[in-house]
């Protein structure tokens, strides 16, 4: 292999990973604050990119996206208000295999409202057939916004987490609910938080995504399936870590390629995360005393 | 005690079935001559291949009625009862039964993937009811069930096509990628078989997942081996993706697709990237383009104009293959005057000349297709638009 | 005595499949019975899956991939033509030890192959042998680890069942033969051996129900139950958490292989759709309207919504259907579908209600 086929192969891991690490990214808020996986955090994606489109066609790119977060950051409040806060003392399976409900009844609701036609957003730089060339390897500009993108998501994330009273709060939810809810902090109210937080960062993952896979109704769950591997790979909970194992899965599954029939990759990123899983159940960039420690 | 739970269960047992059994209650026929002829359909209407199945239930939708307001076929109106697989084969199963043995229909449209369609293959021949399948795979009419049709053109005549346009251009060295469902399967096979007699070598054979949302992977492996053309075959939204990926890797040369391009939402997908793909397709595409006495060009003008003007969105030939279903369907019933199943499967074979969406249907006892290899027109995008190929 | 009186039940709902087929036919309408059985051995599935999520407190987000090996596994053995060995010794040897089949097809071509008995001990043996290998390090994992790890096996399964040109890829496995089994039984799907097959299956079930009902209540059972209650505890008590877990997963595993090898004669064929992630997870959420620990409202549940959605009642709203079921089970009444609460008087009086 010479050497420009090489970095053309990492910059298309890099371009499928950047895509699993930002739809990882949503999955590890909710799991801080409430111990659950929400399983329709991949239709919060395709709510928000799907809902960009139809304001694409009548406002600017930017404010269409802006206008699909904040729809999508309001459905994810309505999600949270009327399902999961309806349940008291519940156990983490239960609200799980709501969001499995909610994820089945939020496709089958797309279906109705944009058909099953596949659609996406316009490239934010550039067209279809624009490159950067890196090393004598292309990769479409796209891919550098969903990496800059993650990028600030993580550091805007790090901070509010670390730096501010509302962050600090949820993290104490997160580490014990009982002594939170002791100190004065309104647990109920944080967890709604969480699935605002989640739902918005699924929406802008969802548009800033959108010109690379594009949006179909359907497409949440595998995207979602990806996602929780990416997660689960880095370390439930850790944001970082999670851009880093989308990068890894991704790298991995560009480089089996390289060498095995493509329709055997994905078989060969699961063993080798099942391996990891097995001996290394904490993920891999946690290191084991912190693993306990959610924080993002 | 547990017997009083055993006896709740039974309760909901029979509190769910009892009324289902009461409720589907046929209406008496009031004349023999004037019922109208039951027709099923299945097709994926939701679930992965429903950018095939929704524009075939609308397609058929639209076709009966239109008939039923002219008066019907043979002065009988056609009951057409659309039933959603989902894409699953096992749902399909459950429906090609339900429509057989319950509502002993004439004919069955559909179903609108492969997979469904071999597996409810025998059902329908058992069962003694036409089945005009919609999906691509040629083991659905070889080896022949006398009771199965379809309508799409075959997998080997797209691939004879790509292999001309290939011999014109001097290509002899390519990449072929297809997606894993049944349709990427049956180019595969006919692309592998194909090739040596073509003078063409496959130097790079790979099949990507339905749901990949990007194969630049791929087609690096595909760019590493030096080939002068790519053949893409698949049917789903990947195929937008292909193109776009193709560009931006800089892998410049000739893109091929298969007939399962035929949706102008795969060209806007890729935007610019999908100019110069070549792919060989129906007319249904470039119908206004057509020269005024070409015999098909009536015909997709006006599902064209029908199709698009009823639903507001654009007609694909997914939609298209439906259309020739039921056409062919009433074709033969009327030209056995009955809607005995035996005689319009006996008349269908029998049909010459009819022209449909996807072509001129010749069908004999041996071919089931019943189309030729001028069903094809190589087609090309220019400016994001179908247009015919031109050398 | 208080043995016995656990299989009470099961005689009931023995008379009820006999009560029900006579309303059906009463009724005009045995055609129901199709989906029925269909509905009966994804049923299968569902119970071995209650054992193990109920009562072992363990999730499985890949029991598809077993349904699928026990199906495939039948569909492969059964199909795959041994004409042109025929002359071979081993196959000679084969074929006087009575484990291979000749038949025709529906075109008329003669097929030797393995016998479905043959088969059927394969798929067992296989589905058995995967739940060992895929077991031994996973059922070590808890929560989502587990759930992770589950869904990476029915990815792996159903990526190989699309991958594998001897499994049919896309389209899958078609032209199965019937499953001849004593006196004249066959598992067939052709309408004229409806009533037997609605029999064959609700035996299947009803055996599984036998089954898993001894178990949990013997010593296996409550100390899976001490497990799903406090694992440490149970531990501590000398319990052997590991194998009990281990020893309910293969079982739950082979109760899924014998639905998918059934089905699959059933059917005729067998195609990737069994094998998606969506469908494992349609089975734990099937389990959990169920009520969870509930080995009757599974195994109704089980054949309820399958029946359902077979039928095709809700058409193009299945999903959406189902899904809303399940919010509404989890939200109303998460003790499942048989525990709404102006029942719970009823059952309070039941023995098993004690745990809750």
């Amino acid at each position: 292999m010479d050497f420009a086929l090489f970095v053309q192969y990492a910059l298309s891991g890099i371009t499928v990973g950047s895509v699993y690490a930002i739809v990882a990214i949503g999955f590890n808020i909710i799991y801080c604050t409430t111990g659950i996986i929400n399983f329709a955090q991949g239709e919060f994606l395709i709510v928000g990119a799907m809902t960009a489109i139809s304001l694409a066609q009548v406002a600017p790119l930017p404010v269409a996206i802006l206008g699909a977060v904040l729809i999508t950051t309001a459905l994810g409040a309505v999600v949270e208000l009327v399902f999961i806060r309806q349940v008291r003392n519940a156990s983490v399976l239960r609200l799980i295999i709501i969001t499995i409900g909610l994820s089945i009844v939020m496709r089958e609701v797309m279906l109705h409202i944009w058909d099953e036609q596949v659609r996406s957003l316009p490239y934010f730089t550039g067209t279809e057939v624009s490159t950067v060339t890196i090393l004598g390897a292309h990769i479409s500009p796209q891919v550098l916004w969903v990496l800059g993108v993650s990028a600030v998501i993580v550091a805007a994330l790090t901070l509010f987490f670390r730096c501010t009273t509302t962050g600090r709060a949820m993290r104490a939810c997160a580490d014990d609910r009982m002594a939170a809810c002791l100190c004065g902090v309104n647990d109920r109210w944080m967890v709604t938080l969480s699935f605002m937080l989640s739902a918005g960062i699924g929406a802008l993952a969802g548009c800033v995504v959108s010109p690379i896979t594009q949006t179909q109704y359907d497409m949440g769950a595998p995207l979602a399936i990806k996602g929780f591997t990416v997660a689960i790979l880095g370390g439930m909970g850790n944001s970082m870590a999670a851009v880093a194992a989308g990068l890894f899965l991704g790298l991995l599954e560009a480089f089996v390629v390289s060498v095995l029939p493509s329709s055997y990759k994905e078989v060969a990123a699961i063993v080798v995360l099942l391996l990891i899983l097995v001996f290394r159940p904490s993920g891999l960039f946690a290191r084991r005393d912190v693993s306990a420690l959610r924080a993002a | 005690m547990q017997t009083r739970l055993a006896a709740i269960l039974g309760g909901l047992i029979l509190a769910c079935v009892v009324p289902l059994s009461g409720c589907k209650k046929s209406p008496e026929a009031p004349a023999p001559e004037a019922a109208p002829i039951k027709v099923g359909a299945i097709f994926s209407v939701t679930g992965p291949a429903s950018f095939l199945g929704a524009p075939e239930a609308k397609t058929v939708q639209m076709f009966a009625e239109k008939l039923n307001q002219s008066g019907g076929v043979l002065g009988r109106k056609i009951e057409l009862l659309v039933r959603d697989s989902g894409g699953s084969p096992e749902k399909a199963i459950s429906l090609a039964k339900q429509l057989i043995d319950e509502e002993k229909v004439l004919a069955i449209l559909g179903p609108s993937t492969s997979g469904e369609s071999l597996q409810i293959k025998s059902i329908c021949q058992e069962g003694q009811t036409i089945l005009l399948s919609c999906a691509a795979a040629e083991e659905i009419v070889v080896p022949l069930a006398s009771y199965v049709f379809k309508t799409p053109q075959k997998d080997s005549q797209a691939a004879q096509w790509i292999f001309n346009t290939m011999k014109d251009l001097g290509i002899t060295k390519i990449g072929v990628i297809t997606s894993n469902t049944g349709f990427g399967k049956g180019g595969k096979t006919h692309l592998e078989q194909m090739a040596p007699a073509n003078g063409v070598e496959i130097l790079v054979n790979e099949v990507y997942e339905k749901e990949a949302t990007d194969l630049t992977g791929v087609l690096t492996k595909v760019k590493g081996a030096g080939v002068q053309a790519v053949v893409n075959w698949s049917i789903e939204p990947a195929q937008g993706i292909v193109a776009k990926n193709m560009k931006q890797i800089q892998l410049d040369v000739p893109l091929f697709q298969s007939h399962g391009y035929g949706n102008i939402k795969y060209v806007q997908g890729s935007g610019e990237a999908a100019n110069g793909t070549i792919f060989p397709c129906g007319r249904l595409l470039v119908a206004d383009s057509l020269p005024a006495n070409h015999p098909q060009k009536a015909l997709l003008t006006e599902y064209k104009r029908d199709y698009e003007s009823r639903y507001n969105e654009d007609a694909s030939t997914f939609g298209g293959h439906a259309y020739d279903a039921i056409l062919i369907l009433t074709e033969a019933i009327k030209k056995a005057g009955s809607a005995d199943p035996k005689a319009v499967r006996d008349a269908i074979e029998n049909l010459k000349g009819v022209v449909g969406t996807a072509g001129v249907f010749n069908f004999s006892a041996q071919d089931h297709n019943g189309l030729g290899l001028d069903a094809f027109e190589m087609l090309t995008v220019k400016d994001q638009k179908f247009a015919i190929y031109q050398k | 005595m208080m043995r016995l009186r656990i299989y009470y039940p099961v005689l009931a709902a023995a008379a009820l499949v006999v009560v029900l087929h006579v309303a059906l036919a009463a009724s005009g309408k045995t055609y129901y019975m199709t989906q029925i059985t269909m509905s009966a051995y994804y049923a299968l599935v569902v119970i071995g899956l209650c054992l193990l999520m109920g009562y072992a407190g363990q999730i499985s987000l890949g029991h598809a991939g077993f349904f699928a090996i026990g199906g495939y596994t039948i569909a492969v053995l059964t199909t795959y033509d041994l004409g042109n060995w025929r002359e071979t010794p081993a196959i000679g040897l084969l074929r006087s030890l009575g484990l291979l089949m000749q038949w025709q097809d529906m075109y008329g071509r003669d097929i030797l192959s393995f016998s479905p008995w043959l088969a059927f001990a394969a798929a067992m043996l296989l589905a058995a042998l995967i739940a060992l290998v895929i077991g031994l390090p996973v059922i070590r994992l808890k929560g989502h680890y587990l759930a992770m790890a589950t869904l990476g096996f029915g990815l792996i399964i159903y990526r190989i069942v699309l991958g594998a040109r001897l499994l049919g890829q896309a389209d899958g496995i078609s032209n199965v033969p019937a499953f001849g089994l004593v006196g004249g039984l066959q598992v067939n799907g052709r309408a004229p051996f409806r009533v037997q097959n609605y029999y064959i299956a609700w035996f299947a079930v009803l055996a599984a129900m036998v089954l898993s009902l001894n178990l949990i209540h013997s010593r296996v059972g409550r100390a899976l139950r001490s497990i799903h209650q406090s694992e440490e505890a149970a531990h501590s008590l000398g319990i052997d958490t590991y194998r009990y877990k281990l020893a309910t997963f293969i079982l739950s595993a082979l109760f899924a292989a014998v639905g998918g090898a059934l089905l699959t004669h059933y059917n005729g064929s067998i195609g990737p759709s069994e094998a998606t992630v969506m469908k494992s997870v349609r089975y734990v959420a099937i389990v959990a309207v169920g009520g969870m620990a509930n080995l009757w409202g599974a195994m109704l549940m089980g054949v309820l919504l399958n029946f359902l959605s077979l039928r095709g009642v809700f058409g193009s709203f299945d999903d959406a259907v189902f899904g809303a079921i399940l919010i509404g089970v989890m939200i109303l009444a998460p003790q499942g579908l048989l525990q709404v609460p102006r029942w719970r008087t009823v059952t309070a009086l039941l023995p098993r209600r004690k745990r809750a």
